[in-house]
Parts: C-alpha cells; sequence; structure tokens
C-alpha cells in the first residue's frame, strides 16, 4: 500500500493530558506527525485536533481507530486531501532594508496575496495563508534574499462531509 | 474535567459530610463493593493508609513485598472473579514498579483501579522527593488515568474510575492522588458512573450483521470457531456452547479463552497459535469460514498473516471497534457485547454437523498425539516431563482447580495440557508475557475464589523474579498451591537458541537456590521430587492439604515445546519436532 498524505481530525473532550494520550499512539507505531493543530471546535467545550502523517490508508485507519478508543475522545475521522478544505499559515521575517534595496520582493508579495504585518526600522514581517505547496513555492522565491526567521502552523481543515458530532452527542443525552 | 457529563444514577447510601480526601477515596472504594485491595505504602500515600487503617473491618489491605506484586495479585483476582482488581502505591518508585502490571492488564484487558500517592500539588514538576510523573508513564499502559489535584475532584472521578476499568473491553485505570487532595476536607456524597459521553463502551449489535454472519455458518462446508477471552468478560460461555452444539462447529480458543468451554466438550478441538494444538493451526488454513469470537488474531495465534486464513471468509466478533480490520480483514464484523451477539446469532443458525470435517481434526490430533502428546504425558524415559506433571494435576484436582501460569514452556505446557471445567480457570499472562506475574496472581486468584484450589506452575526463572511475594502466603496463610518446574534453565529462550541460534546458550542457564529451604524458611510446607513416583505421591498430598503448599519438580532440562509454528511462520507450518 503506497503512502498518502491524510489529515485525521479528532473531536475530544478537553482535558489535561490527551494530547500525551494521542501523540503516544504515533510513537508507539513509530509513524511521524508532519502537523499537529489544537484548537477549539463548533461545538461548546469540544476540542478539535487536526493532524496530517503521510502514511499508507492502512495505518491512518488502525491509528484512527485507537484514537477513538481513547476513553475522551469523543469521534476521530480521517481524510485525504481532496476530501478537505484545507490552510496553512506562516510569518516570514525578512531585514526591512532589503524591501527597499530588491524591488522583486514587493511582487513577490504581490503574487502571493500574502500581507505585510508589521515593519520595523530593522525588519518586516509577512503573512501568508494557503496550501502547503503554495507557502513552498513563496519560501523559496524568497529563500535567496536571506530570511531572518521563519514559521508555519500546523494544517487546519473542515471536512467538505458532514462531521455530525453534535448529533452523536445529542444521541448520548438522549440514550441516558 | 468539568466539561465530561457524567450522567449518574443515584446510590441509595448517598449522605453529606465533610470529610478528608483520603477518606473519601475509602468511602468510593467502599461504594464499589471493593473489600480488598493489595499495596505498599510511602510518604505521597500515607493518610490514605492512615485511613485503611480506621476502615480495616470493612477493607481488608493485602502488604505484597513489590508494588509489581500488588498489581499481579489484583489481576489474579479480577481475572477469577470478574470483579475490579485495586492496586495501591505511593509516588515515584511506588507508582513505577506498577507499570509491569499496568501493561499487562491493558493488553489482557483486565479491569484494575491503580491509586498512587503523588507529591502535594505545589510542588509537582520540581523534582520533588519521590515525585514522578506517573500520568505521563503510565498513559500507553492504561485504559485511563487522572491526576487529582483536589480533593473535591476524588468522588466524580473514582466513580469513573471504576466505571472505564469494568465496563465494555475491560482494562487498567491508574489514579494519581496528590498528597494535598488526600489531606483537604470538603463535603463527600459518591454517585456511581453509568456513563461517559465520549465513550461507548459496548457497540450496538448491528442485526443485519449477524444475519449475514449467520448466513455463512449455515452454508459453510468447513467452520471452524476460535474464541479468545472476549467469551469470559462477556459472560457468553454458555452461548458459546450453544453456538458450537446447535452449529455443530469445531471450536478451538486462543489461551486467554482457554476455560470458557470444557476441554472434553467432543466440539473443543484445542488451542491455536504457536505452542497450540496441530488440527486447529493447520486446519484454520483450510476452513471456509473462521468465526473469530472476542479474540484480536494476535501474532502468536496468527502466525504471518500473509498466509493465514486466506481462503476463508472470516467473521469477527468483537467489543473493541479497533480490532476489527487491525490484523486480519473481516468479512462480517459483528460489534458488541459476546453474550448478546451470540445470543441474537443462535435462532437464525440451523442446526447441523460437519462430521467429516470434525473428522479432519481428531485425524490431526492422532498425529500430535502419536508424536507429541504421548511423549509429553505419559513418558517412557526416566526423566520427568513438564506435560505429566500437569496430567497428574488434572487428575488430582479433578480439573477443577484454577491453574495460575507464568511466562514460558511451563506456561506453554500448562495451557496445553490442563483440563477445566470450568470458566475463569486459566490465570495466565498472556498478551505481555510477564515473568514474574505468576506467584502473586495466584495469591489474587484464591482470595478471589477461596472456594477452589488454586494452582500455581511456574517455572524456575519467573519464580524467582516475584518470589519475594511468598512473605504475603506466610504472613496471611494464603493455601495457595506452588508447583515449580524446575529445568535449571531460561528454557523458552533456551529452545529457541535451540532451535534457531546453533545451540549458543547465552545467559540461558540458571544456577539455582535450595528453593525447599526458601518456601520453609517462610514456613510453608515444602517438597522437591525427581522421579516419577514421588512426584504423582506429592501432588496428591499437595492438593489434599489445606495449606499453602510448595513443590519442585526437578523436570528434564533439555526438554523442548512442540507442536511450535516457528515465529513469523504460517499456521500450516507448523512443526511437530
Amino acid at each position: 500500500m503506497e503512502k498518502e498524505w491524510f489529515t485525521i481530525s479528532v473531536y475530544s473532550e478537553n482535558n489535561v493530558g490527551l494530547l500525551n494520550r494521542i501523540s503516544g499512539i504515533f510513537l508507539k507505531r513509530h509513524i511521524n506527525i508532519e502537523s499537529l493543530n489544537v484548537s477549539k471546535s463548533e461545538i461548546e467545550g469540544v476540542s478539535k485536533f487536526t493532524i496530517v502523517v503521510h502514511t499508507t490508508e492502512k495505518w491512518t485507519r488502525n491509528i484512527v481507530g485507537q484514537i477513538e478508543k481513547q476513553i475522551e475522545v469523543i469521534k476521530a475521522f480521517y481524510h485525504t486531501d481532496e476530501e478537505t478544505i484545507y490552510q496553512e499559515s506562516v510569518l516570514f521575517k525578512i531585514a526591512s532594508n532589503l524591501l527597499f534595496d530588491e524591488r522583486q520582493i514587493q511582487n513577490i508579495i504581490k503574487d502571493n496575496n500574502s500581507q505585510i504585518v508589521t515593519v520595523a526600522r530593522d525588519f518586516f514581517v509577512i503573512a501568508k495563508s494557503g496550501r502547503r505547496n503554495e507557502i513552498n513555492e513563496m519560501y523559496d522565491q524568497l529563500k535567496p534574499f536571506g530570511i531572518m526567521q521563519f514559521v508555519r502552523t500546523g494544517r487546519i481543515s473542515v471536512s467538505k462531509e458532514e462531521m455530525q458530532i453534535t448529533a452523536l452527542l445529542n444521541e448520548f443525552y438522549q440514550d441516558k | 474535567m468539568e466539561t465530561v457529563k457524567i450522567k449518574t444514577e443515584v446510590n441509595p447510601k448517598k449522605t453529606k459530610m465533610k470529610i478528608s480526601g483520603a477518606e473519601a477515596i475509602i468511602h468510593c472504594l467502599l461504594a464499589e463493593g471493593v473489600d480488598l485491595l493489595y499495596g505498599y505504602p510511602g510518604g505521597a500515600i500515607m493518610p490514605v493508609y492512615d485511613e485503611l487503617y480506621k476502615f480495616q473491618d470493612k477493607l481488608t489491605h493485602i502488604l505484597t513485598r513489590h508494588e509489581q506484586g500488588a498489581t499481579h495479585a489484583a489481576q489474579g483476582y479480577a481475572r477469577v472473579s470478574g470483579r475490579v482488581g485495586v492496586a495501591m502505591a505511593t509516588s515515584g518508585p511506588g507508582a513505577t514498579n506498577l507499570v509491569t502490571g499496568l501493561a499487562d492488564a491493558q493488553i489482557d484487558s483486565t479491569p484494575m483501579v491503580c491509586i498512587t500517592g503523588q507529591v502535594t500539588r505545589h510542588l509537582l514538576g520540581s523534582d520533588a522527593f519521590q515525585e514522578t510523573d506517573i500520568i505521563g508513564i503510565s498513559t500507553p499502559v492504561t485504559k485511563w488515568n487522572y491526576q487529582i489535584t483536589e480533593a473535591s475532584e476524588i468522588p466524580e472521578i473514582m466513580a469513573k474510575a471504576f466505571y472505564i476499568a469494568k465496563s465494555g473491553r475491560p482494562g487498567p485505570v491508574l489514579v494519581d492522588i496528590t498528597k494535598n487532595a488526600q489531606i483537604d476536607e470538603f463535603d463527600f456524597s459518591y454517585e456511581k458512573c453509568t456513563a461517559v459521553r465520549s465513550y461507548n463502551p459496548v457497540p450496538k449489535p448491528n442485526v443485519e450483521a449477524i444475519e449475514a454472519a449467520a448466513k455463512l455458518i449455515n452454508n459453510a462446508k468447513k467452520p471452524l470457531i476460535v474464541w479468545g477471552q472476549g467469551v469470559i468478560l462477556g459472560k457468553a460461555e454458555e452461548e458459546l456452547k450453544a453456538l458450537v452444539e446447535k452449529s455443530g462447529v469445531p471450536a478451538a480458543w486462543t489461551i486467554m479463552g482457554a476455560s470458557a468451554l470444557d476441554n472434553e466438550h467432543p466440539l473443543n478441538v484445542g488451542m491455536v497459535g504457536m505452542h497450540g494444538n496441530y488440527g486447529p493451526n493447520v486446519l484454520t488454513n483450510e476452513c471456509d469460514v473462521l468465526i473469530a469470537i472476542g479474540m484480536r488474531f494476535d501474532d502468536r495465534v496468527t502466525g504471518s498473516l500473509d498466509t493465514y486464513a486466506k481462503q476463508a471468509k472470516v467473521i469477527h466478533f468483537e467489543i473493541d471497534k479497533a480490532e476489527i480490520n487491525k490484523n486480519v480483514h473481516a468479512d462480517v464484523a459483528v460489534l458488541g457485547n459476546s453474550k448478546e451477539t451470540l445470543g441474537l446469532l443462535l435462532p437464525m443458525l440451523k442446526e447441523n454437523k460437519h462430521t467429516a470435517w470434525h473428522n479432519e481434526f481428531k485425524e490431526k490430533y492422532k498425529v500430535e498425539f502419536e508424536q507429541v502428546i504421548k511423549n509429553d504425558i505419559h513418558p517412557t524415559k526416566e526423566g520427568l516431563t513438564m506435560g505429566e506433571v500437569i496430567e497428574q494435576i488434572n487428575i488430582e484436582s479433578e480439573q477443577k482447580a484454577v491453574i495460575v501460569t507464568d511466562v514460558g514452556q511451563h506456561q506453554m505446557i500448562g495451557c496445553r495440557y490442563a483440563k477445566f471445567k470450568q470458566s475463569k480457570s486459566n490465570i495466565t499472562s498472556g498478551g505481555l508475557g510477564t515473568m514474574g506475574f505468576a506467584l502473586p496472581a495466584a495469591i489474587g486468584a484464591k482470595m478471589g475464589a477461596m472456594e477452589r484450589e488454586v494452582v500455581a506452575i511456574i517455572g524456575d526463572g519467573g519464580y524467582q523474579m516475584t518470589i519475594q511475594e511468598l512473605g504475603v502466603i506466610f504472613q496471611h496463610n494464603v493455601p495457595v498451591k506452588i508447583v515449580v518446574l524446575n529445568n535449571e534453565h531460561l528454557g523458552m529462550v533456551r529452545q529457541w537458541q535451540e532451535l534457531f541460534f546453533d545451540r549458543r546458550y547465552a545467559s540461558t542457564v540458571m544456577t539455582n537456590p535450595d528453593f525447599v529451604k526458601i518456601a520453609e524458611g517462610y514456613s510453608i510446607e515444602a517438597r522437591r521430587v525427581s522421579t516419577r513416583e514421588d512426584m504423582k505421591a506429592a501432588i496428591k498430598e499437595m492438593i489434599a492439604s489445606k495449606n499453602p503448599y510448595f513443590l519442585e519438580v526437578k523436570v528434564e532440562q533439555e526438554d523442548n515445546v512442540f507442536p511450535m509454528i516457528p515465529s513469523g511462520a504460517s499456521v500450516s507450518e507448523v512443526r511437530l519436532k
């Protein structure tokens, strides 16, 4: 089975230690987490993990099963890139003089639909959101000029299909 | 925790009073029906021990000689009784010593609650004396764990701990309680936990899946059942028996499933796996429908997955959704509690007999008997075999004993040849393979079923890993029977060295102490035998004894366990010699 990119979405209770428990599932199988984002979800009191892995579908299914088995996990899904809308954000910190000395930089900012978020005497900061390859392209374009600092967030994504967490929780309260 | 909504039932004896966290822990244990726990005191858990002292008329605490012993005793108790085993330890080394037992209980689905003391809240993260991150350490080997840092959390968390440990696929839960939470007072009231919103312990059976399973079974020409511990944990022994008898399907078991169906039931065709019986292993690759019930296709059961039952349609009855398609693809997956799902399946099955197919198992058994079993249990050579000792225990105990085994050759021989008439009678460390398990587990098993005979069968290697628990047997006069099958080697490793490492016996030869003297040091009646006649007499005497009894049997030093599926080979490649 071939390796692919998968986005794992986990809806869970917001509890201390759950991140450790979930990351341990990857550790046990020697699978690297390519990116991880944890945030509030659309449901009050429910957290959402977005985890990107590059592995086979069989392993992904296995991992999702193990994640969902954890007591404080409400539901876990996995999706291919085609099944989700996803983005990452990055910040580039670049020396201010380059903005004036290298006209090309302004074009790069414009062509990549990115914004300058701050300009200081010594440096300025560019923000960009987009898909991984778009960000990689922009990185490659800026690199020759010198990047002082670069940081990128984990992937965030929403699935095209409905996730029905609220329905699941309602079912719980109706049953009890 | 505030985000976790727990629906509770009201305890009729619900009381409200201001008490310390430590006293609250005792009330929680009592409310959960606990009357016995195993543990070892120390600084960070002392407030709880102080309360145990006050409540000793209601709650018996057994001081094991090592915290690992406490976990295995709790496991033995849980496995034989079906109740939750409880173990307690202090912070730091006390807590880390629980890890092996937690891992064992996790992989063998044993309900256990472990309570650890922790340094006081304001010292957390300061590398205080006996501080260790037991939550971090125990996370991969627990079903759930939680650190309590405020007394008021105790009732809700303890209720949740017991509920999670015993519901669905059972497992170990660890609750770590900081010292301040044990000392502080709060208004105590207790409500049992009956549900957690993010946790679905028993999936609802899908009737369509059961119908599909019934259709496959009814049309099968060569069906085979392989059941595991899920039958025992689900209390589905009667349903299994009814299923086997109505469908006429030959049924084999994993070692964790042993004793769920009488060994002498005509359709019980024996054990599968690395040292299982010849017939069910080989015929796994000839059956047309494989009906797996409450088992998880462990590698010791399947051998190479690439060549495992590829010809068969697989039906998997399982409570844990994550086990479906984990190792073996299921053509039909039936989720749910085995008692419920088998109960629904039964009326859909046609009465049937598979005489010709069943005869294939009998033929294979004859081959195995001639080449292996005969020599194991009726040897003609002078030296004693492990198999004949087990056979003698079967005879003297009338197959009614709980057999607790450790890990290694004696374990495989024990599981192969011990005969059971009653469920929950085979207590062994199946998944983790924990040497040192048997002696403390036997103590727990005896305390969980005082009316039953409990015989621990242990190798000379594993025995010395937890030998200090003889102190518990001595102090509390626990009438367990201990049989050490002494071959002066780490036998199973030696066997692998002989077969796969050109007889390079690296660190497997043991120079052992005088085990009889050691037992006698604990005032345990002890005997050593090395002849057939003495062995038979000693086992008779041991079973007749009402007291703890230690028996060392000197067995052949270089016997091997067969049949054997070499690691990574196919079940069809099972070797008889």
